[in-house]
């Protein structure tokens, strides 16, 4: 559904020339939960917006169904990690989740059902009327997710979504995503740098090299489909994935000091 | 109630001092220039009659209007050109930094040679005069749109129009304001000393008028008309601003609770 070929992504400006990414190729199925971990700096958010069409790619593609990336394609929605810029302070709750879809041909009342089930989703009903800087962190990252499901999209990107909330309220968030996925079956790629989080959230988990990135293994997750945070984080076959996605973490890091 | 009972007496205190003052100070007064304040109080009612306001008040106001309304709309329309595009904004800038620095009211006997005396030239001196702070501040407030924001309405296809009323404009609507708070008082400004050089009504005319004809009192009159016009305007301005801005004042209040 998802097919990244031989992406590569270099910036060039003022005399400086960075290769973030080199050479990526993976493939992401309808209904998958793909995570995407990998050391800080090694162009996580970069490769996400390539394939969201934010960011033109140097070399390589990427193909949604088939056909090739050159935007943001209407298939998709992107969920950011700072959630307090992404959501616009002038508008309502109820309004932000709706925007997006006016872009789209749907009748008033279609728009209407769409936000109510996407805050229901998220467990906001009653925030359709708030401000977002009414609410706190979570909420607000709540909205953001809420307004990207109200989008109807084939393919959800989530860059780094809970990086910037406390603790308790990341675990609920996981636990939200996982309900979304199961509940509506839509195609997830989620991008972190918290190991735990990846094999918490993963099907299948990606683990990067540093910068300039390759892809350095693929994992599939068999954790049982039911998770929840008191005993999937105890599971010895939890603790084992984990321990490897670490080890091939600071190997990625060695790597890159070394060459 | 109590609570709006003392910020009455606030804000009506000082301006009650200050007329105490004048009255006092002015009281015994016999220099014809400096006539008691009890004079210039009992002159008013006879001097501002209700055709002296429509044939005087009201097209002075409704030059006002005109011109500042025309400085708004072709301030905020070129603003947000010149402050969406770099280029645009590179050719520009250094002239409309020219343009800025040249006093307004010395631009009211040049523009007289094009637009002769009447209103048109009025209309187009406070124009002219009114736009440039409206003008820098929409171009400043155009290109300090949030990225994460402007990475967000495309990543959701948010583009055009669509992307100018509910992104662009609404983001930069705070700066744009405080241009025309600036432009307000400019405006009145230009209004009163159009009205100096050539006209056959309105308050400057009027007030000019007294003074060449020794009505000092009368004079008196109208410099207070003058002032309450201003205050009233400034009121006015102050209750779109807090209707329009709503959202703006409640950000910076939950940004200073929480850090």
């Amino acid at each position: 559904m998802l097919d990244v070929r031989g992406l590569k992504k270099v910036y060039e400006g003022s005399g400086r020339r960075v290769e973030a990414v080199r050479d990526l190729t993976f493939t992401v199925d309808a209904g998958e939960l793909v995570c995407l971990v990998g050391p800080s700096g090694c162009g996580k958010t970069t490769l996400l917006k390539c394939v969201g069409g934010l960011l033109t790619p140097s070399g390589g593609e990427v193909l949604l169904d088939g056909r090739k990336v050159s935007g943001p394609p209407p298939g998709m929605a992107f969920v950011f990690q700072e959630y307090g810029r992404s959501l616009f302070p002038w508008m309502r709750v109820g309004e932000n989740v709706e925007l997006p879809l006016k872009q789209k041909d749907l009748s008033k009342a279609r728009r209407r059902e769409l936000v109510r089930d996407a805050l229901e989703s998220v467990g906001l009903a009653d925030a359709v009327g708030a401000y977002p800087w009414q609410l706190s962190g979570g909420m607000q990252q709540r909205v953001a997710i809420a307004r990207a499901l109200a989008y109807e999209p084939r393919v959800l990107l989530m860059d780094e979504p809970f990086a910037a909330v406390d603790a308790q309220t990341r675990a609920d968030l996981e636990d939200l995503v996982r309900g979304l996925w199961r509940e509506r079956g839509i195609t997830i790629l989620f991008v972190t740098h918290d190991i735990d989080e990846a094999v918490y959230l993963g099907e299948r988990v990606i683990v990067l090299s540093a910068s300039p990135t390759v892809v350095r293994e693929q994992l599939k997750v068999d954790l049982p489909v039911e998770r929840d945070q008191l005993h999937t984080r105890v599971d010895p076959r939890f603790a084992e994935l984990r321990t490897h996605v670490y080890e091939q973490i600071q190997a990625a890091k060695k790597g890159a000091a070394a060459s | 109630m109590r609570r709006a009972l003392l910020r009455l007496v606030f804000t009506v205190a000082l301006p009650a001092l200050l007329v105490t003052v004048w009255w006092v100070a002015s009281a015994g007064s016999t220099d014809v220039y400096w006539p008691p304040l009890r004079t210039i109080l009992e002159a008013f009612p006879d001097v501002w009659t209700a055709e002296r306001l429509r044939g005087d008040v009201l097209p002075s106001v409704l030059r006002l209007a005109g011109g500042y309304a025309l400085a708004a709309v072709v301030g905020v329309a070129l603003g947000t050109v010149i402050g969406s595009y770099r280029r645009v904004r590179a050719v520009c800038e250094p002239v409309l930094e020219f343009l800025r620095a040249v006093p307004p009211p010395v631009l009211v006997p040049v523009i007289m040679l094009f637009a002769g005396i009447g209103d048109t030239m009025k209309v187009t001196v406070i124009a002219v005069g009114c736009v440039w702070p409206v003008l820098l501040n929409t171009v400043e407030g155009v290109r300090a749109v949030d990225p994460v924001m402007a990475e967000t309405a495309r990543s959701y296809g948010i583009t055009g129009v669509a992307r100018l009323r509910n992104l662009v404009l609404r983001s930069a609507s705070p700066q744009i304001f405080a241009g025309l708070r600036q432009a307000l008082s400019i405006g009145i400004i230009l209004m009163v000393i159009s009205e100096m050089f050539a006209a056959s009504n309105g308050l400057g005319f009027t007030i000019v008028q007294f003074q060449r004809g020794f009505a000092i009192p009368d004079m008196w009159t109208g410099i207070l008309v003058l002032g309450l016009l201003g205050f009233l305007l400034s009121v006015v301005f102050q209750w779109v601003e807090r209707r329009v801005l709503g959202w703006y004042h409640g950000l910076r209040a939950s940004a200073r609770r929480s850090p």
